[in-house]
């Protein structure tokens, strides 16, 4: 077959250029979408792309953090200044006043608070009239998520049916829905770990320190590594050893930033971005598996959250 | 562009692979996925843990693509997967589709975003009505590159008289179809449990001195690289900036989009359908990088010399280029939804960034997937792919599905729920 050859894209530009295709597909369908940004770093990757899919022009939508109170002060510190370099509109809404409203309840104090974002998750779409969220998730972070649309449909209750998905075909996506309904959008669903970081190398984004190698008190709780001390921004400490853990000095680094509570920190010197690219392509251990304890509950903990609204 | 010659200039192939459960399709995936060291140890302890619990002696490769709960509990897989591996030259993303009949609008789906398909054969059985089916659909969604994968070959003793045949005869089925006239098709045996012929050659087959899998999958062309359509930007969404505090901006007005196909260069001249205001290219960015020309699959932003009227769902492409807006098309379409299509209905197709309400003209015929017969018919169920002509509210820029797939696919939407119902591809 006689074909031009072109040059093709490589893959970082490939996944780009997709990435910035969806949130254009996303600003182009729906009336009121929201972007939601947590500090982290896959959420950092996606404002960058945001800036090459809209600049010179503002976002079409104003960025949202769903906040458990449990989270690092470095990242809500990143986050704030992220928001304010780029002059966009942070929204902030939080679990705890999920909880003073009484929406959330907790079995015990210290339970990880990350699947409760889902309720503050969904009483923020309502306050605001969301029909679209935009979010970070990746189709390799866990099985659940390996059958995820790009543009994900929930109802009414936010619930993911994933036995009654919209088909999805080519790049042509259907961000539809009626009042009351509300779509997720996932412009990097088809990255990896090691694209985010790659991707975070060429574009030479800052992120929160704590993704950096530094030193840290760690206690074992639970058979995963657990950073002991947190003091959160409200004054409160948690994550304080219990009678009979031992508390070691250690130098780590954060996979993933989630819930103090529920997310574990790694052994690692990688203390720059491509001592870390390196570091992902010889790892031995998931993202999530080493590092994620609410998604070790069971086999199909993440698919349950989702089912329940989490995105 | 500048910031590509990075050092990961490397590039991205979509595959699929089409096959049942019975023919080692997950099997495949997993073997590709663990030697090419994908698999990270603690997926590998839960998968042999499950493997134990199972009470198999071997870890079992294809619970690494079991996905949902009702499908480890049913041991089957239901929906669309994909998954990803890397081998430091390339990236890859697999579609992984179930291959029953009623799956159907699984296999198109993943079809639509792969460049090439692996059509697994079961050693001991041959070419089967679901090989024809697979291959036929590969074909009608205009996969360009088909590797047939004989596997299972430990179990005709790696017999090269077994594979011979069966793909003698896949090739005169091929030429029936038209596939072989049109499509670059690649044999290879293996066997997916052992690892014969996938990422290691090993040495039960010295008869075969071929490509292995992944060297077929190293050396395939990315869907970007052999594309030779027509330049073609779908505006998706129009940047005025007009209210910014930088005045400079106050007359900014880009077009975004993505290059669908062909390429495009400052200076060129255009033409902006459906109204056909014609202008040229002033400039081309990526964010802050201004760009000197772009190719297919680059979003972009496009200013143009003169200050035309557009938004979204308006077409640029090169002026004297042969496109037209029509008001009926003809397209081979799936039907997805549970709910058949009525001809008394009105839907509404999404195609390129473009909206039109639409209705049944004619329904030529059925295809039979299996037979490849043509059949009449008066109705269109779920898995079922039609010849089929629309009329149009709105007039859409459109070529035919074989000569571009971008420019000549599109979706039905039903208004009432919103789903996706229908995929269609412009003859």
């Amino acid at each position: 077959m006689l074909t031009n050859k072109h040059q093709p894209l490589s893959h970082l530009d490939w996944l780009e250029a997709e990435a910035i295709h969806i949130l254009r597909e996303v600003a182009g369908q729906c009336s009121n979408p929201v972007l939601l940004f947590s500090g982290g770093k896959d959420s950092l990757c996606i404002l960058r792309l945001a800036e090459k899919a809209f600049r010179p022009g503002r976002f079409p939508f104003p960025l949202m953090h769903i906040d458990t109170g449990h989270n690092y002060q470095e990242v809500i510190d990143f986050r704030d200044q992220r928001a304010a370099e780029l002059g966009e509109r942070l929204i902030v809404r939080s679990v705890e006043d999920s909880m003073k409203r009484g929406t959330v309840v907790l079995k015990t104090p210290d339970e990880p608070r990350n699947k409760h974002q889902s309720v503050t998750l969904l009483e923020a779409i309502e306050e605001f009239g969301f029909d679209c969220c935009i979010g970070g998730a990746r189709r390799d972070e866990e099985k659940a998520r390996a059958k995820e649309r790009i543009m994900s449909f929930r109802d009414e209750f936010g619930q993911w049916d994933p036995k009654n998905q919209r088909p999805e075909l080519w790049n042509l996506y259907n961000a539809r829905s009626h009042k009351g309904e509300n779509i997720r959008a996932f412009p990097i669903s088809n990255w990896t770990e090691m694209d985010v970081w790659q991707y975070i190398e060429r574009e030479n984004l800052g992120l929160p320190s704590i993704y950096f190698a530094h030193n840290r008190d760690i206690i074992m709780r639970g058979g995963a590594m657990m950073p002991a001390n947190i003091k959160l921004a409200d004054g409160e400490v948690i994550n304080i050893p219990k009678a009979g853990e031992e508390v070691i000095n250690m130098q780590v680094r954060f996979r993933t930033v989630g819930d103090i509570t529920c997310t574990a920190p790694v052994i690692s010197d990688a203390d720059n971005v491509s001592k870390i690219v390196l570091e992902t392509a010889t790892t031995t251990i998931t993202e999530r598996g080493a590092t994620r304890l609410d998604d070790q509950t069971s086999d199909a903990s993440m698919e349950q959250r989702k089912k329940e609204g989490y995105f | 562009m500048s910031n590509t010659t990075t050092k990961h200039n490397d590039s991205l192939l979509r595959f699929m692979t089409c096959g049942s459960v019975d023919d080692g399709k997950s099997t495949l995936i997993g073997r590709l996925l663990f030697d090419t060291k994908t698999i990270l140890a603690d997926t590998l302890t839960q998968i042999s843990n499950t493997s134990k619990k199972r009470g198999m002696e071997a870890v079992d490769l294809s619970l690494l693509t079991d996905g949902l709960q009702a499908e480890r509990e049913q041991g089957i897989t239901i929906d669309v997967a994909y998954r990803y591996f890397s081998t430091g030259t390339r990236k890859y993303i697999i579609a992984d589709a179930p291959g029953h009949e009623q799956y159907t609008r699984n296999m198109v789906t993943a079809a639509s975003t792969a460049n090439l398909a692996i059509i697994l054969i079961d050693a001991r059985r041959g070419v089967l009505t679901q090989t024809r089916r697979h291959s036929y659909l590969a074909h009608l969604v205009g996969i360009q590159h088909i590797v047939v994968a004989v596997n299972k070959m430990d179990l005709v003793n790696y017999d090269q008289a077994v594979y011979d045949k069966i793909c003698a005869d896949y090739q005169v089925f091929a030429e029936e179809i038209g596939l072989a006239q049109a499509r670059d098709i690649r044999f290879i045996p293996m066997s997916a449990l052992n690892g014969d012929m996938l990422v290691d050659r090993l040495d039960n087959m010295p008869w075969y001195s071929g490509e292995t899998l992944l060297e077929m999958l190293e050396a395939a062309p990315a869907a970007d690289e052999e594309q030779n359509a027509e330049f073609r930007f779908p505006v998706q969404f129009v940047c005025r900036p007009h209210a910014s505090a930088d005045a400079d901006l106050h007359d900014f007005r880009g077009f975004m989009g993505r290059i669908e196909s062909g390429d495009i260069a400052v200076g060129d001249a255009v033409t902006v359908l459906p109204n056909g205001y014609q202008s040229k290219v002033k400039a081309i960015q990526i964010g802050d990088a201004q760009l000197q020309s772009a190719q297919t699959e680059q979003s972009v932003t496009l200013l143009l010399e003169d200050e035309i009227d557009t938004s979204r769902g308006d077409m640029i492409v090169k002026t004297g280029s042969p496109i037209q807006p029509v008001k009926q098309i003809e397209a081979f379409v799936c039907w997805l939804s549970e709910t058949p299509m009525s001809t008394a209905r009105t839907y509404v197709i999404r195609h390129t960034t473009r909206e039109s309400k639409a209705k049944v003209a004619a329904i030529s015929y059925k295809v039979d997937v299996n037979t490849l017969e043509q059949q009449a018919t008066a109705e269109l169920k779920m898995n079922d792919i039609a010849r089929i002509s629309f009329k149009l509210a709105q007039p859409l820029m459109v070529d035919s599905y074989t000569q571009n797939r971008a420019i000549g696919a599109f979706i039905v939407i039903d208004e009432s729920t919103n789903n996706t119902v229908g995929a269609g591809m412009i003859v």
